[in-house]
């Protein structure tokens, strides 16, 4: 682009560093103010002088907290997620080579990297900080070096992730978010070529139908399968809810699959049916392989959709089968004390921890996706 | 169009079949079902029993009433056809008449009948957030596409945030800054030297209501607009330079043009999902003082205190649900065909 034709006046480049600087803010504000809560105890989480919230002085003279040197050691453990991050295919390349199939070892790098992110996170960061100070302690390094200046506490956690087993219904949410993922990708990818490589009118109505049901009500659904489901005892059941998001997503995956599909030159699939294949062939030797950035965008709403679902699963689960967000509203209505409400906090914030992984290692798959749908639809 | 019809019939069949089955049975026939369920009233088959309680004092009888049980121990439903029962218990036409008989179209009066409060959120709610979040995240996208190259990937991982973020926590977490006398309440406070509950008056929820969703979903329009900032014609902008148009010409002849089926495509994603508002109630804990339609289908699907499913009023005010969302999409999708129509002449 020619950069003297869009060079900005010294005003406008102030307005634009300002409007995005206060955007920043605001958006990412109450997502930090959350996860800070949570690291507090309640007489700091809850102080009004919004200092206190920040340095906590009750949690550091009470649980302790980071010093200066932990502080170092947390940032250079940052710097080492991010290291990673840089490096975010090697894992994924070297899988592939060993196992031979691109979604195993895209799942396989992906679970190694969440549980490097908690290692280094809750783990080490403890550890570290310890030994550190034992360090600190032996080679009279200076005190205001060591001593603790902000509060910081991981009891909330702890007491929400073990003690009340949250992992539980962490379980039963990534149970629900693999079935609506894995069924709705392959019913999806199917629909999704056939109706890119058609252009017959049957094709267009079912893209026309689809889209009027993208407009649907979610309760609509619920409301239509509640009475069958107590019925036939599934009421209660993952399936049910599963059952349900995927048909609710189907609408949706079928577009965005259908645009990634469209990108992929006809030609190829000719090319594969003179040699001699049948369209089916053609469609998983062929297309299919090109296709894995499309599918893996689309993976990424339709995880988004059931890991975020509320209403399926308040109405359709309940007790042990409980999914993460009901299960964290019910914490809410049932809070007596300060301290469970921090730590109905601390869950909060840690099921937004791997949102945040998400949008770190996928941004330019979200991108894509979203502008796909838009600008072939 | 160029594209060659390659897929024989019986191949784009077999290959759409799996999915064309699932809408259908997923999705068109609990449709159905609700519209037939809509007209039921549907009830357990209650008996009256005496039964005794007894308790450290004493032994008494009572009489309680129970659900009838049959030999499974499932409760035996009585479904009964009531025609247009469960509407006109959600519309209340007869008070709603009396009200406007009585003192004019009095909202206050109006407003204590569910469904039109519930309505008249829902709509609020749909339209009133629409023009911010255009303007919103085309600014944004213009801000973002000036930016140096550096800066662009972290603003835009910053700015998916709220967009990615689960719904209710979002919510959550801007009742916090709120809520009692959290850090936004006590520096508002600080400002405007009174005191302030934000939680205890419909209006101020609503406020953040709107503002959540702002929050939640510029980021989608903005990836849109930026993604469509990066095919304007260059050449265009450049002719615009030599015929001395300033900058916001510009952005009004050549820009907004350029992105204009995008605003539509936008604004369509965005009046079917804010149509259905319901994670910003559980949220902002907001039942109490506020309420939308898909609210009120989940709050009769609940079970309530007695035990009870309201399953045919549930289907009703699903059954108004989508004709209000039919209603608002009709305009544009027509509005979509007849461009489609005119540029294909």
């Amino acid at each position: 682009m020619d950069s003297k034709l869009f060079n900005l006046p010294f005003a406008l480049k102030i307005t634009v560093g300002f409007i995005l600087t206060l955007w920043c803010l605001i958006a990412i504000f109450p997502l930090l103010w959350i996860i800070l809560m949570s690291i507090k105890l309640p007489v700091d989480s809850f102080a009004s002088n919004p200092l206190e919230v920040i340095l906590g002085p009750a949690t550091k003279g009470q649980v302790g907290g980071l010093s200066v040197l932990s502080i170092f050691f947390f940032s250079i453990a940052l710097l080492i997620i991010y290291f990673f991050y840089r490096l975010r295919l090697v894992f994924f390349f070297y899988l592939r080579s060993l196992f031979k199939n691109s979604i195993i070892s895209f799942f396989l790098s992906l679970v190694i990297y969440i549980f490097l992110f908690y290692f280094l996170f809750f783990i080490a960061q403890n550890n570290i900080s310890f030994y550190f100070n034992l360090i600190v302690l032996k080679t009279y390094l200076p005190n205001f070096l060591s001593n603790p200046i902000i509060g910081f506490t991981s009891q909330h956690y702890v007491s929400v992730w073990f003690d009340n087993e949250f992992y539980k219904q962490f379980l039963n949410t990534m149970m629900v978010t693999a079935g609506v993922v894995s069924i709705s990708l392959t019913v999806g990818t199917l629909a999704g070529y056939g109706l890119a490589r058609s252009n017959s009118m049957i094709a267009f109505w079912l893209l026309i139908l689809a889209l009027i049901f993208r407009a649907l009500p979610h309760s609509v659904l619920v409301t239509g399968y509640l009475e069958p489901f107590i019925e036939y005892g599934l009421y209660g059941k993952k399936t049910a809810v599963i059952i349900l998001l995927v048909a609710i997503n189907q609408p949706f995956t079928i577009w965005m699959l259908r645009s990634f599909f469209m990108n992929i030159p006809q030609d190829l699939d000719e090319a594969a049916q003179i040699d001699g294949c049948n369209p089916f062939q053609a469609f998983w030797k062929v297309i299919m392989p090109l296709m894995w950035p499309g599918v893996i965008t689309t993976g990424l709403f339709s995880f988004l959709l059931a890991y975020n679902d509320y209403l399926v699963a308040a109405l359709l689960l309940d007790g042990q089968s409980q999914t993460m967000v009901p299960a964290i509203m019910q914490y809410f209505n049932m809070e007596t004390k300060m301290t469970d409400l921090v730590e109905a906090i601390a869950a909060a914030a840690s099921i937004t921890a791997p949102l945040f992984l998400l949008v770190l290692f996928f941004q330019k798959q979200i991108v894509s996706g979203l502008t796909q749908g838009a600008v072939k639809g | 169009m160029g594209v060659i019809n390659l897929m024989k019939k019986s191949t784009f069949l077999v290959f759409t079949m799996p999915s064309f089955l699932m809408m259908v049975f997923f999705i068109a026939a609990p449709l159905l079902i609700v519209i037939v369920q809509s007209f039921q009233f549907n009830q357990d088959v209650l008996q009256t029993i005496e039964r005794e309680k007894c308790d450290p004092f004493g032994c008494k009888t009572e009489i309680v009433t129970v659900p009838l049980l049959d030999t499974d121990g499932k409760k035996i439903k009585n479904n009964q056809w009531v025609g247009f029962q469960n509407y006109s218990n959600i519309l209340k036409f007869d008070q709603l008449s009396n009200i406007v008989s009585e003192k004019g179209f009095s909202w206050k009066d109006i407003r204590s009948i569910d469904f039109y409060k519930a309505l008249r959120f829902t709509l609020t709610f749909t339209f009133l957030t629409l023009p911010f979040i255009l303007i919103l995240g085309l600014c944004l996208a213009l801000c973002v596409n000036a930016l140096f190259n550096k800066l662009k990937g972290p603003v835009i991982f910053i700015t998916l945030l709220p967009f990615i973020i689960t719904p209710v926590i979002g919510a959550l977490s801007i009742k916090w800054l709120f809520i009692g006398d959290g850090i936004l309440t006590s520096f508002l406070e600080y400002l405007l030297d009174k005191d302030i509950a934000i939680f205890s008056s419909s209006w101020s929820i609503e406020i953040l209501m709107l503002f959540y969703r702002v929050w939640h979903t510029t980021p989608f329009a903005f990836v849109i607009f930026y993604a469509a900032l990066q095919t304007v014609d260059k050449e265009k902008i450049e002719a615009s330079f030599v015929d001395g148009a300033n900058r916001f010409q510009r952005l009004r002849y050549i820009i907004i043009p350029h992105i204009l089926p995008l605003i539509v495509f936008v604004s369509l994603i965005h009046l079917m999902d804010a149509y259905r508002v319901f994670d910003e109630i559980v949220g902002f804990s907001a039942s109490g003082y506020i309420t939308s339609l898909q609210w009120m289908t989940y709050d009769y699907l609940k079970l309530d205190d007695a035990g009870n499913r309201y399953i045919g009023r549930a289907s009703a005010t699903s059954i108004l649900t989508m004709i209000g969302i039919v209603i608002i999409l009709i305009p544009i999708v027509k509005k979509t065909f007849k461009d489609q129509k005119e540029r294909q002449q």
